[in-house]
C-alpha cells in the first residue's frame, strides 16, 4: 500500500488517513454530520492490520476521557464530533490542555446553539480559538477547506500536538465533512513502538519500567505558586506556537483593494465570488486562515495597510470578524457577511454583500 | 534481653509496602482509605507488576493516591476514570490497569462510565470506596447514604421521597455480562483486611487473565464526615453499613 488516489467524503478521509499516520486508537460517539470517521474505521478494521484501536463509547464525554487516558501514556490517540457533542467534550479537552497531552480533536460543525441543525455551520470558531473549557488554554487549530486538508491535517495535527504536547483541533464545517472529492492518501507508515513512544514522551504512563522515575498524568495542583508556574510555561509554549505555526493562503492580494477573510468551505466560495468579480474588473482577493488558532494575526495587519476595507464571510454571526478586527486596529473598514443556521451562500450573495459595503469597488 | 538482640531481620513480622512511599498521607485517622492504599501497595509488588501498572485516581479524597503509591498514575476528571481505564488499558493491554474511586465519582457523576466499562468487560480493577457520604467536599450525601443518615446536605436524615434511595451500584454491576469478579469488603477488623487482600489480589489475577471487570467495593469508614470517633465509626459502619451492603463476592 502507497500514496493512493481516491474519490470519498472528508470525513471518510479523516478515517482513512488516521490509520495511514499509524493513529494509535480511536474513540469517538456517533453524531450528524460526522460519524462516517467512525463507521469507515470500523470497516476498515485496523486493529487486524496497524493494531490500532477503535471504539465506540457510549458518550463523547467518555470518547475524550478516553483520549485523555491514551494521551497519557504516549499514544496518538483522537476522536472526531461535531458541534453538541464537542460542547460536552470541553471540560476533557481542558484537561488534556491542562495535562500538556498531544492529541487530535475533530469537530465537524453543525449550526447552533442547542440541539440545532445537523447542516453544516462555521459557529463554534469561539469555542475552538478562545480555550472552550474552564482556564487559560489554547488549541492549535487547523481548518482544512478540501478533501484533501482533511486527509493532510490529521498528520499535521497530530505532528503539531506532539511537537508542542498541547491538544490539537481540526474544525472543519459540515460542508468539508460531508462532500466527495478526488484526495491523495498518504503513503501508511507504522505506529511507534514502545521504544519510540520512551523516547518521543518520557513523560509517558507507560507502567513505570525499572531505570525511570514515576510518571504522573495529573492536572492538579493545590500549591498557587508551582499552579502558576504550570501556567506561565502553558503560555510560553502558546508564545512559540503562535511565533513558528501560523498558516494561511493568499489569492489575488497583490492588487486587491478589498479582501476577504474566509476559512474552511466558505473560502472556496469567496474564491469563487472573486473569480466573478475579476472578470467584471473588480479587484478583490482572499486570505484564508489555515490555523484559526495562531491567527495570521501579522499578515492580515499587513494587507490592512494596503487595502480599502476587508469582508469577512463566516458561517456564523460574527466571530472570527472579532479577531481580523484586533489584527486591522481600526485601519480600515471590516463588515460581515454570515449565514446561521446551516444555511450556506452563494458566491453572488457573497460578491452582492461585499459591493454593499464597498460601492466603489464597481467604478 | 537486650531489645536490641531482638531487632533481626527473622523476627520482623510486619514492615510497610514497599511500594508505599513516605509521603505524609492526608487522610484523616481512623479512615479506610489508607488500609486499602497499603493493600493495593502489598498486592502490586507481591504480583511483581511494579513494573507494568497504571493506576487510575479520582476526584474526591484519593485524589492525592498518585502521591502514595509509587506507581504510573494518571489522575481523571471527576467520575471519568473508568474511560481513562478503558484506553490506558487497550492501549497498553500488557500493563495491571485498576482505577480507585469513592461513591461520589463513580456511582453519582461517574454511573454512565463505570457501567459502560463494566458492560464492554474491560479488562481493569475498580476498587470502589464506599463511605456512604463526599469526604473532601465536607460530608454531603453521596448517591450511597442511607437512609435516614445526616449529611451537610441531608441536615435531618436522608428522605427517599426527596432524595431517593442508596444506590447499591455493585450489585447492579454484578447483573452486566462483562464484570468476571463483583465483591463487597470492608477493612474493620484484621480478618476482614486479609479477606479485602485476597479480594485484590483476585481481581488483579482476573484482569491479566483477560477475564473481564473486577469491581472490588469496600465498606469504609468516614469518622471525620460522619462525625465520630474512628472506634465510634467502625461501629456504626457494622451496625448501619454492612445490613444494607452486605459483606462478600456478589459474582464470581
Amino acid at each position: 500500500m502507497k500514496e493512493e488516489v481516491r474519490l470519498m467524503k472528508g470525513n471518510e478521509a479523516i478515517a482513512h488517513a488516521a490509520v495511514r499516520y499509524g493513529c494509535d486508537g480511536y474513540f469517538g460517539y456517533p453524531i450528524t454530520p460526522q460519524s462516517e470517521v467512525l463507521e469507515t474505521l470500523e470497516a476498515l478494521m485496523p486493529w487486524e492490520t496497524t493494531g490500532m484501536v477503535v471504539l465506540q463509547a457510549e458518550s463523547e464525554v467518555a470518547s475524550i476521557n478516553m483520549v485523555y487516558g491514551g494521551a497519557s501514556t504516549g499514544k496518538a490517540v483522537m476522536t472526531s464530533s461535531s458541534s453538541p457533542g464537542m460542547s460536552l467534550m470541553q471540560e476533557g479537552i481542558s484537561y488534556i490542555a491542562a495535562g500538556e497531552l498531544p492529541a487530535l480533536i475533530v469537530n465537524v460543525m453543525r449550526g447552533g446553539p442547542g440541539l440545532g441543525t445537523i447542516q453544516p455551520s462555521q459557529s463554534d470558531y469561539f469555542q475552538a480559538t478562545k480555550g472552550g473549557g474552564h482556564g487559560d488554554y489554547h488549541l492549535i487549530v487547523l481548518a482544512p477547506s478540501t478533501v484533501q486538508e482533511m486527509a493532510d491535517f490529521v498528520g499535521l495535527g497530530f505532528d503539531l500536538a506532539f511537537k508542542y504536547r498541547t491538544p490539537a483541533m481540526l474544525l472543519a464545517d459540515g460542508i468539508v465533512g460531508q462532500m466527495m472529492e478526488k484526495v491523495v492518501l498518504p503513503e501508511p507508515r507504522p505506529r511507534r513502538t514502545a521504544e519510540e513512544i520512551a523516547r518521543q514522551c518520557p513523560w509517558a504512563v507507560t507502567g513505570h519500567p525499572a531505570g525511570r522515575g514515576i510518571n504522573v498524568s495529573t492536572t492538579l495542583e493545590l500549591d498557587s505558586a508551582k499552579m502558576e508556574l504550570n501556567n506561565i510555561r502553558f503560555q510560553e509554549t502558546y508564545r512559540r506556537i503562535e511565533e513558528n505555526e501560523v498558516r494561511y493562503e493568499e489569492h489575488f492580494t497583490d492588487d486587491a483593494e478589498v479582501i476577504f477573510v474566509a476559512f474552511g468551505s466558505v473560502a472556496r466560495i469567496c474564491l469563487k465570488a472573486i473569480e466573478d468579480a475579476r472578470e467584471q474588473g473588480i479587484k478583490v482577493g482572499l486570505i484564508r486562515p489555515i490555523t484559526l488558532w495562531p491567527f495570521p494575526t501579522k499578515r492580515i495587519a499587513e494587507l490592512s495597510h494596503r487595502v480599502k476595507g476587508m469582508m469577512v464571510v463566516e458561517l456564523n454571526a460574527g466571530q472570527m470578524i472579532e479577531d481580523v478586527r484586533l489584527a486591522v486596529e481600526g485601519r480600515v473598514p471590516v463588515y460581515h457577511y454570515g449565514r446561521m443556521g446551516g444555511i450556506v451562500p452563494n458566491p453572488q450573495e457573497v460578491l452582492d454583500s461585499a459591493l454593499s459595503h464597498f460601492p466603489e469597488l464597481k467604478k | 534481653m537486650n531489645p536490641e538482640d531482638i531487632k533481626r531481620p527473622e523476627n520482623k513480622v510486619y514492615s510497610k509496602p514497599e511500594l508505599l512511599n513516605d509521603t505524609p498521607m492526608h487522610y484523616c485517622p481512623g479512615c479506610s482509605h489508607g488500609v486499602v492504599h497499603k493493600l493495593v501497595a502489598e498486592v502490586i509488588k507481591e504480583m511483581g507488576y511494579e513494573n507494568n501498572c497504571i493506576g487510575v485516581a479520582p476526584v474526591g479524597c484519593a485524589v492525592f493516591a498518585y502521591t502514595y503509591i509509587d506507581v504510573d498514575w494518571i489522575e481523571a476528571a471527576h467520575g471519568r476514570a473508568p474511560a481513562v481505564a478503558t484506553a490506558a488499558k487497550r492501549l497498553n493491554p500488557e500493563n495491571l490497569v485498576f482505577t480507585y474511586q469513592g461513591d461520589g465519582d463513580l456511582a453519582a457523576i461517574g454511573t454512565a462510565e463505570t457501567i459502560h466499562a463494566a458492560n464492554r468487560g474491560e479488562n481493569i480493577v475498580i476498587i470502589f470506596i464506599n463511605n456512604a457520604i463526599y469526604g473532601m467536599t465536607g460530608g454531603q450525601m453521596a448517591p450511597t447514604t442511607l437512609e435516614g443518615q445526616k449529611t451537610a446536605t441531608t441536615p435531618y436524615g436522608r428522605r427517599v421521597d426527596l432524595n431517593g434511595h442508596p444506590l447499591k451500584i455493585s450489585d447492579l454491576l454484578a447483573q452486566l455480562e462483562g464484570t468476571c469478579y463483583v465483591t463487597r469488603q470492608s477493612v474493620h477488623t484484621p480478618a476482614a483486611v486479609r479477606k479485602a487482600k485476597a479480594a485484590i489480589r483476585k481481581a488483579f489475577e482476573n484482569s491479566m487473565a483477560g477475564n473481564g471487570t473486577s469491581v472490588i467495593e469496600v465498606v469504609s469508614t468516614c469518622n471525620s464526615g460522619w462525625k465520630m470517633s474512628p472506634a465510634k465509626a467502625n461501629d456504626w459502619m457494622v451496625e448501619n453499613m454492612h445490613p444494607f451492603y452486605p459483606l462478600g463476592d456478589i459474582k464470581g
